[in-house]
């Protein structure tokens, strides 16, 4: 089942740019560290987006080309970044008064699990080392929508679509959609709502290789991407 | 009314061992590093030190970590480029972390110098670093009670300071400048230009000059981020 599921998962570019295609006209988000990050890359032409960094820029746009960097002028994860017209400078009061005043449209962030009952497990393995947690729990609080980026399952296939998560939480109930390497998956009233699936995946294969109960409403649609 | 210091040396001369710091600066942008290296060469320990990171490097907060005078960190993010310095005092055990969510470490900033004891955000609520904390609801969602924090010395980085210690900051690097200057018995600001009474628009001032003590100058100010591109470290002779 592995070698065959590797065949046919989404990359994270690919994963990135179907969150992308969900991102409304005129508004304001938030893209974690890392993999979110990538989202923005996928943007669709014609959408005005807002991006917000919680160290305390909004409007900013592209990396700046390799020497050209201001190093007062950098993301959360701590990249030099470049001012798009119409940016902001503020303070991390003011920053996280954006985030948990639920001002921000769409926070995207990455996982370890999420559960049925939209419960996010991301900050720590719980498993010693220095613990790390960032923004990443006030984000998950205040954004109009919170979405996830991930793997369908982990490198060892176990599930990270779960029915509670067994890592420690970083926010109880507040993932609103789930972008995997395999689905679209939806958090409705407590359970997953399966809204995508690869068209090469059956829904009894993808139900085995998820942790709780896939519910459907309203009819499946292909998870279709761009070769990227 | 004039406040400022002729020299680094003196405007760290305060802080004793033992003293809770709050230093702001976000990574290395509106890191004041030569304020923290100035304290190095003081030599204060056991001190407390608040900041969103536990250092990158050899320089700045992990300089300071690496000759041993933090006792404690209160921080959001203790990983970096570079996070060995921090990372192996405490996997060993030489040094206490008090890990706080991002959001929550600026608004207990900000509660400490506004003089609100007190405060509930939902950030938190159900996770590991709730434990133990009071918990309320309100209009049917929970909240978690978070305390102000406040310090004995900021030392902070701003962009323009006049003699009354108005500032102003520098883009990204404002980050947790301001909230820090309220929360401080003392706070020393480096500027990168002082500037006669009067050359600081109003309209333009962040930090008013109640919130300031001392002011120093330093006109060009290193950057945290390419003293660790450079391999550097401080003091040198820790190389």
């Amino acid at each position: 089942m592995s070698e065959q599921l590797n065949a046919i998962k989404l990359s994270n570019a690919q994963i990135a740019w179907r969150a992308a295609q969900d991102i409304e006209d005129g508004s304001y988000v938030n893209l974690g560290i890392g993999f979110p990050e990538m989202i923005a890359k996928f943007q669709p032409q014609g959408r005005d987006v807002v991006y917000h960094t919680e160290n305390g820029v909004l409007g900013f746009g592209k990396a700046p080309p390799e020497g050209e960097e201001d190093w007062d002028l950098i993301n959360a994860g701590k990249k030099a970044i470049t001012l798009k017209p119409g940016s902001a400078f503020f303070h991390h009061a003011d920053s996280f008064a954006m985030v948990r005043g639920g001002h921000l449209d769409l926070a995207v962030l990455g996982a370890y699990q999420v559960a049925e009952t939209g419960d996010l497990a991301n900050w720590s393995t719980g498993r010693g080392g220095v613990p790390a947690v960032g923004g990443a729990m006030d984000l998950v609080h205040g954004a109009k929508r919170v979405a996830v980026v991930t793997d369908h399952v982990t490198k060892t296939g176990e599930p990270k679509l779960v029915k509670h998560c067994t890592m420690p939480l970083t926010g109880v109930g507040c993932v609103t959609r789930i972008y995997t390497s395999l689905a679209v998956v939806d958090i409705d009233q407590g359970h997953f709502l399966l809204r995508e699936k690869l068209a090469a995946l059956s829904f009894d294969d993808l139900q085995a290789l998820t942790g709780a109960t896939l519910n459907i409403a309203g009819g499946i649609s292909d998870l279709d991407t761009p070769k990227l | 009314m004039d406040k400022t210091l002729s020299s680094l040396a003196e405007a760290v001369s305060g802080i004793g061992d033992g003293a809770t710091i709050m230093i702001g600066g976000f990574g290395g942008s509106g890191a004041p590093i030569e304020l923290i290296h100035a304290l190095i060469d003081r030599g204060s320990r056991n001190l407390t030190v608040i900041n969103n990171n536990a250092g990158n490097g050899h320089v700045g907060i992990a300089a300071m970590i690496e000759q041993n005078m933090i006792s404690k960190m209160i921080c959001s993010f203790p990983r970096s480029a570079d996070p060995k310095v921090f990372t192996d005092l405490y996997l060993s055990g030489g040094i206490e972390l008090d890990l706080v969510p991002q959001g929550t470490l600026a608004e207990r900033i900000r509660a400490g110098g506004a003089g609100i004891p007190a405060f509930y955000t939902p950030t938190g609520f159900g996770t590991d670093l709730a434990v133990g904390k009071p918990i309320a609801e309100f209009e049917g969602r929970s909240y978690v009670q978070e305390r102000w924090l406040k310090a004995d010395f900021a030392l902070i980085k701003a962009e323009l300071g006049d003699p009354m210690g108005n500032l102003t900051y520098r883009m990204a690097a404002r980050n947790f400048n301001p909230l820090m200057a309220m929360a401080a018995e003392r706070t020393i600001a480096q500027v990168s230009s002082l500037v006669p009474l009067g050359e600081i628009d109003p309209e333009s001032v962040v930090t008013p000059g109640i919130f300031v003590d001392g002011l120093v100058e330093i006109s060009t100010p290193k950057q945290e981020e390419i003293l660790n591109r450079r391999g550097a470290r401080y003091p040198e002779s820790a190389a």
